[in-house]
């Protein structure tokens, strides 16, 4: 199968990624749109270790999946603390350590 | 998943994303990375994730709070980088994007050979990969911790506050070391009225063992 398609894939997952970080207020979307960003990488990170035939790229990848469970559970934390201290869940409205 | 207004269908969205990039890495010949996909991802961050909703209750939302220049930029940076990054990947001389990949050895991507490269090559990787998961536990059992002093005092003392009949408490109330938090606004209590002996009904008998200061609402 053509390595092209996939890169475009993982361009696209990408992208759509970074509109919903920017579009969406709700810190929950916010990660999950992180995670398909994160996705998109890995995707590209896997196309191109099959190309060269290298396992490397996929050993990267598994890192970058560590590193997305990782921010995963503490992004998750720390929602449950704001929820717990009953602040509004919206990133908008959490500016108080704005300057 | 980005325009699904209720957050819980963009979880179940997300799932059904990692499960379809489990089956694009197959097909890349990554049969270990697939596994870890749908394990780790679909299986376990997805799970705290529905958790998580499910505790903040995640209802219906407009899509976005933000102005409308946010709502009309967004997109159209999404598209400009999608765009760019497609012409940055394709229109590239790699000889490679337009093969069909490297030819294929036995036991490429194979969880023995991912092994190996983890324990030998990438030892270092992989400890420092182990000491992040650990840190990001502690942190998070941290984070989401429920502390004391986090909600107002009054609501817990509220909360756990049961309304008892006088004269029955503990021996630290009764030797009057431990005294009810003063600040403390009174709990109107129904049946404290009849419960409550008066000071005739005491008698003089019973009245040098009253306390002096105000009975005791049942501290704890």
């Amino acid at each position: 199968m053509w390595i092209g398609g996939y890169l475009v894939v993982s361009a696209l997952i990408f992208s759509i990624g970074a509109a919903g970080v920017l579009v969406r207020r709700n810190p929950l979307v916010i990660l999950l749109c992180l995670e398909l960003m994160l996705n998109g990488a890995n995707l590209a990170l896997v196309a191109f270790a099959r190309m060269w035939g290298g396992a490397s790229g996929q050993i990267f990848a598994l890192i970058v999946m560590v590193v997305a469970a990782c921010e995963v559970t503490v992004g998750l934390g720390l929602i449950v603390a704001i929820h717990r201290r009953r602040l509004p869940i919206d990133v908008d409205e959490l500016r108080e350590l704005q300057g | 998943m980005v325009v699904l207004r209720n957050p819980f269908y963009s979880v179940l969205a997300l799932v059904f994303h990692l499960i379809s990039l489990a089956a694009l890495f197959l097909l890349l010949r990554a049969e270990f990375v697939a596994a870890a996909q749908v394990i780790v991802y679909a299986g376990a961050v997805m799970v705290l994730y529905v958790f998580v909703v499910a505790y903040v209750g995640g209802g219906t939302e407009p899509l976005t709070t933000g102005g409308r220049t946010l709502k009309i930029l967004s997109p159209l940076f999404a598209i400009a980088v999608a765009a760019e990054l497609c012409i940055a990947l394709l229109g590239t001389a790699l000889n490679g994007v337009s093969g069909k990949g490297a030819h294929f050895v036995l036991g490429f991507g194979t969880p023995r050979n991912i092994g190996r490269l983890f324990l030998t090559t990438y030892l270092f990787a992989f400890e420092i990969a182990s000491i992040l998961l650990l840190v990001s536990a502690v942190g998070a059992v941290v984070l989401a911790r429920r502390r004391r002093g986090l909600e107002p005092e009054i609501e817990i003392e509220r909360r756990v506050h049961i309304p008892r009949p006088a004269f029955t408490g503990t021996m630290a109330e009764a030797a009057g070391t431990r005294h009810p938090e003063p600040g403390l606004p009174e709990l109107p209590s129904a049946g404290e009225a009849e419960l409550e002996p008066t000071g005739a009904a005491a008698g003089p008998e019973g009245g040098g063992q009253e306390p002096s200061g105000p009975p005791y609402q049942g501290g704890w």
